[in-house]
């Protein structure tokens, strides 16, 4: 799934850092942590394709096998939630039924109307993971997914995490997803 | 094509919702065409008044795009796009189709307006302004999202685009659809081409 070696990551003269290994398979799940500003949101948008490392070799599978969730939920404001959902099922080649079914599932059907700009931070985040999980990805990257998720939302994202793909999370809440992982990844 | 015209669709959507792109360039190129017209003395030529109605296009132009990739820019919808596996020019064309229709938008105001204040129109310059569109959005939209990338953004846009926007000045003042057509069909080009590239680490 995931094979890196060496990885590294500057911004011009600052080195974020260096010598990493990833090797990660179906169904193996990497646990990030580390202080703000430590790199784990740099090896993150590596390891989804959004950005490159400055050297190392890095194995990945193809875009539309990966789905990113950021610190943002990567939703348009002006958009309603159907309308973004629907806007990405067609980017994705996802048929339109499976948009009703995750806004059904993240609790977002009644609000699919409403334009995202107006929802509350958690209901954003619940989207996020709706626009992830869209084209089924086989490899789930989430940044600080607990973010601003209410304690139905942290159940919603139990059962994603609990999925079987491979997982690379960074998050300040270990405990969280410590009994699904298999690897773990400390910044310092 | 279903997707350059969903994300085109997407544009216009947006800014139908938000209104913030098309009544800044309305409002500009009115005024910038009211001053021009209180500023030239009575019996200007017809070729100074196409020049000043250029400069007003252009830098309408420039404000419209300077708010294309808002959007992408503050919520980091780059991200998505880029993360989507659709072909990434798709992206660009689509950025490129709402900007022709924001530019011909501000057109069916100004034109009229132009010809009001000054010589009337003729048809050359009509065509000219189109292909002029054409050209503006395929430069404009692969520069806007180079400066979304860059650090001194509200600069680099400019920097860029004014000199790259000399030829069709050039070609509209004169009248040349030819060097318009051929201008549109270079940048076209060069912009699909390297539109990847501009925002593989955008």
């Amino acid at each position: 799934m995931i094979r890196g070696r060496g990885l590294a990551k500057r911004y011009g003269d600052r080195r974020v850092f260096a010598g990493i290994d990833v090797e990660l398979a179906d169904g193996d799940t990497l646990l990030v942590t580390g202080a703000n500003g430590s790199g784990k949101t740099s090896l993150l948008r590596i390891l989804a394709r959004l950005a490159l490392p400055s050297a190392g070799s890095l194995e990945l599978p193809a875009r539309e096998r990966i789905g990113y969730l950021g610190h943002e939920p990567l939703v348009y404001r002006e958009l309603t939630a159907l309308e973004n959902l629907v806007l990405f099922a067609r980017l994705y080649r996802v048929e339109r039924e499976r948009v009703g079914m995750l806004l059904e599932r993240f609790g977002l059907w009644e609000a699919r109307n409403e334009r995202t700009g107006t929802f509350s931070r958690g209901m954003q985040q619940r989207l996020g993971l709706c626009r992830v999980l869209l084209h089924e990805p086989s490899l789930l990257v989430l940044d600080e997914p607990t973010n601003a998720l209410d304690a139905h939302g942290l159940e919603l994202l139990d059962a994603v995490v609990e999925e079987p793909r491979a997982l690379v999370v960074a998050t300040h809440d270990p405990a969280r997803f410590a009994r699904r992982a298999t690897q773990r990844l400390a910044f310092t | 094509m279903s997707d350059t015209v969903a994300l085109a669709r997407k544009d216009l959507l947006l800014e139908l919702r938000a209104k913030e792109t098309l009544p800044a360039m309305l409002l500009f190129v009115l005024a910038a065409l009211t001053i021009f017209h209180f500023a030239l003395p009575r019996g200007t030529s017809d070729v100074a008044a196409r020049g000043l109605l250029w400069s007003a296009l252009v830098f309408t132009a420039l404000l419209g795009l300077t708010r294309a990739f808002v959007a992408e820019r503050e919520q980091g919808m780059f991200d998505a796009l880029v993360l989507a596996p659709c072909d990434r020019s798709a992206i660009w064309l689509g950025k490129a189709l709402s900007v022709v229709a924001f530019l011909a938008a501000a057109e069916v105001v100004a034109l009229p307006a132009f010809a009001a204040f000054f010589h009337g129109l003729g048809g050359r310059t009509i065509a000219a302004v189109a292909l002029a569109d054409i050209g503006i959005a395929a430069v404009g939209t692969l520069f806007g999202a180079m400066a979304v990338a860059g650090r001194a953004r509200e600069l680099l846009l400019p920097l860029l685009f004014l000199p790259t926007a000399i030829p069709i000045v050039v070609g509209g003042v004169g009248g040349y659809l030819w060097f318009l057509a051929l201008y549109d069909a270079i940048f076209a080009v060069l912009a699909w081409a390297t539109f990847e590239y501009v925002i593989a680490e955008a």
